[in-house]
């Protein structure tokens, strides 16, 4: 078993991103999220795994810093808060577009604008529905605890090299500033070039080696006929990760006739909620999308054939709802309860919405 | 003596640099972009570094440089090149990396970027092509622009209430302690063409042996924007641009010596 550490949440991601092997970190400040790169610049990373830390003169400089790296092949991570993913969505369509793979982690606040600094679940619509220009998808992973911070931080890589595509950790003010217990990764080593050259010479753009042609990392096509066929390849690549990758955790929904579901820091309340329902009576389960793109609908579409109703528990005016309202269809109701603006809802709220919005409705 | 005698490889003073592709440039016709390649391709070629060369292609007229040097190349988001280098050079610090920015592109939307970039003395070149309008768009006003001078957004000149003054950006640039060679150059004339190269193969030594940023603008035309006739537009511009872009160089050495520096007691 790994060290077992009492941190942060944004300490851990920092700690994770030395562990994995990472090769370079490029941010910029933001509440509340600034402790990530304070943790990686207090760890000199360089001097310990060769990693590079790097603190941009923006959010936009820093997503095409990691769009430089990814496509020569290297490991690397950014993080930020919703304004500044707002700023990086550029970046990030482009990444997309030219099929990089990187680790972008997303420690949501209130909105709009510059909104509070306290946290929320608000930019869900912006992180699984794409957020920047045209059709792409990130891979999102939605931690509900310091030790997924931990673990997803890997996880991301992998399903990011994957699919040479770039990979979110969506989480929050809340997640990023508790601190829990967790149990750190082994180190990974950093890929020398020569194993760079070997799994991913066929893109990376890291010099021309004599025994292959040119690399070019582009997400221009003029020829239509070839841009559509690039979109097609995106496509196909979006529906291999609905088929393969989706990842979700149900709690207590064996005998369940009422479902919550929930991501990230709200699911923690959920479980308070679903144990608070129980000893009132009420057989409630939950359900917690991990991945948030690829979405759980199947587990949802069988789930409705069991509850007699769903209530989407979200830090925002009804997101997530959405996808929980198409994955269920129409037999039963899907409700939503929220609060905005930074405030974080009681375990007693969300059973009190249970009981108005379903079953005494 | 016939045609096949002089077609001779003995009589071979002057050849196509083996890193440019046999794919047909899209420059227009008397552009500057394509003399600017040739150099690229032949300095890249003489030092021998394609195996580690990556160049950063901008959003403009040179979006598709990377269809002419046979070297790695990635393509930037408008003005965020220097940022992409920075990326590339930080995580592959035994790499040679350089970017290709037109005006609008370093001078305009990427002007945080190339100023930090150059700010903290980012080993890598800058080749600055600046024909003072927006080609790829179709000729509209660039930070570059003269006072005066038409374009499709200043369709009775440049007005400086209106539009403000034309961006010297390469003598901000030169004032930043992260450069080592600063330059101006052009390429309208063999003499010219060939300083031009000179400038460059010291840009990239300059780059190899770690002496921070270095920065080759290359003063250039836009006929077809500019709409005249190439040996017009050469003319203009030695007329109307070299006064104001003076060619030369404006900072010849290295990145200031961090020991220069007293760093504050912690």
């Amino acid at each position: 078993m790994g060290e077992l550490r009492l941190m942060k949440g944004n300490e851990v991601i920092a700690e994770a991103a030395i562990r994995c092997g990472c090769d370079g970190y490029f941010g910029y400040p933001i509440t509340p999220q600034s402790e990530v790169m304070e943790t990686l610049m207090d760890r000199e990373p360089w001097n310990e795994t060769g990693m590079v830390v790097l603190q941009a003169e923006s959010e936009i400089a820093s997503i095409h810093m990691i769009y430089g790296a990814a496509a020569s092949g290297k490991k690397v991570i950014t993080s930020s808060s919703s304004p500044g993913i707002s700023l990086m969505a550029e970046g990030i369509s482009y990444i997309a577009g030219a099929e990089l793979p990187c680790v972008i982690v997303n420690v949501q606040r209130g909105g709009p604008g510059l909104g509070t600094i306290q946290p929320s679940q608000a930019d869900y619509f912006q992180s699984t529905k794409g957020g920047g220009h045209g059709d792409y998808r990130l891979i999102v992973l939605a931690p509900s605890s310091v030790q997924e911070m931990n673990d997803f931080v890997e996880l991301g890589f992998q399903l990011a090299f994957k699919y040479r595509n770039p990979a979110m950790i969506l989480t929050d003010g809340v997640i990023g500033q508790m601190m829990e217990k967790v149990v750190l990764a082994d180190y990974i080593p950093r890929l020398t070039d020569e194993e760079i050259n070997e799994k991913y010479g066929s893109w990376a753009t890291n010099g021309r080696k004599a025994n292959r042609q040119r690399n070019i990392i582009t997400s221009l096509e003029m020829d239509s006929g070839r841009m559509e066929k690039n979109n097609i390849r995106l496509q196909e690549k979006y529906t291999k990760m609905e088929e393969e990758e989706v990842l979700f955790e149900e709690f207590r929904c064996e005998d369940a006739e009422y479902l919550l579901v929930a991501f990230g820091s709200s699911s923690r309340i959920c479980q308070k909620a679903v144990d608070l329902a129980r000893e009132k009576g009420i057989k409630v389960g939950l359900l917690r999308p991990i991945t948030l793109f690829p979405f759980p609908k199947k587990p949802i579409a069988a789930l409705a054939k069991q509850v007699k109703g769903m209530l989407v528990v979200e830090m925002n005016a009804g997101q997530m709802v959405e996808d929980v309202q198409l994955a269920a269809g129409c037999a039963i109701p899907v409700k939503h309860f929220g609060r905005m603006g930074g405030i974080i809802p009681s375990p007693g709220e969300v059973v009190e919405a249970l009981e108005q919005k379903l079953i005494g409705g | 003596m016939e045609l096949k005698d002089i077609i001779n490889p003995n009589n071979l003073v002057y050849e196509k640099p083996k890193l440019l592709t046999e794919n047909t440039m899209h420059y227009c016709p008397g552009c500057s972009h394509g003399v600017v390649h040739r150099i690229l391709a032949e300095v890249i070629e003489d030092m021998d570094i394609q195996d580690k060369t990556i160049g950063v292609s901008p959003v403009g007229c040179a979006v598709f440089a990377y269809n002419y040097i046979e070297i790695d190349w990635q393509e930037a988001a408008h003005g965020r090149a220097p940022a992409v280098a920075t990326g590339i050079a930080r995580t592959n610090p035994d790499k040679v990396v350089f970017t290709y920015q037109g005006d609008g592109d370093l001078a305009s939307i990427g002007t945080a970027e190339i100023l930090h970039a150059c700010n903290r003395g980012e080993n890598m070149v800058v080749i600055f092509v600046n024909n003072g309008i927006y080609g790829m768009t179709g000729g509209q006003m660039a930070p570059t622009t003269l006072i005066g001078q038409v374009t499709a957004t200043t369709p009775n000149g440049r007005d400086v209430g209106r539009n403000g003054y034309p961006l010297k950006i390469t003598e901000l640039i030169a004032q930043l302690p992260g450069t080592s060679y600063v330059t101006r150059q052009s390429v309208h004339t063999p003499a010219t063409i060939r300083k031009c190269k000179k400038a460059i193969a010291k840009a990239f030594q300059a780059a190899i042996d770690k002496k921070g940023t270095s920065f080759v603008e290359v003063v250039s035309t836009c006929n077809m924007n500019w709409k005249m006739t190439p040996v017009k537009a050469n003319e203009w511009m030695v007329e109307n641009m070299f006064p104001f872009y003076v060619p030369g160089d404006l900072k010849d050495g290295s990145k200031t010596d961090p020991e220069s520096y007293t760093p504050l007691k912690n």
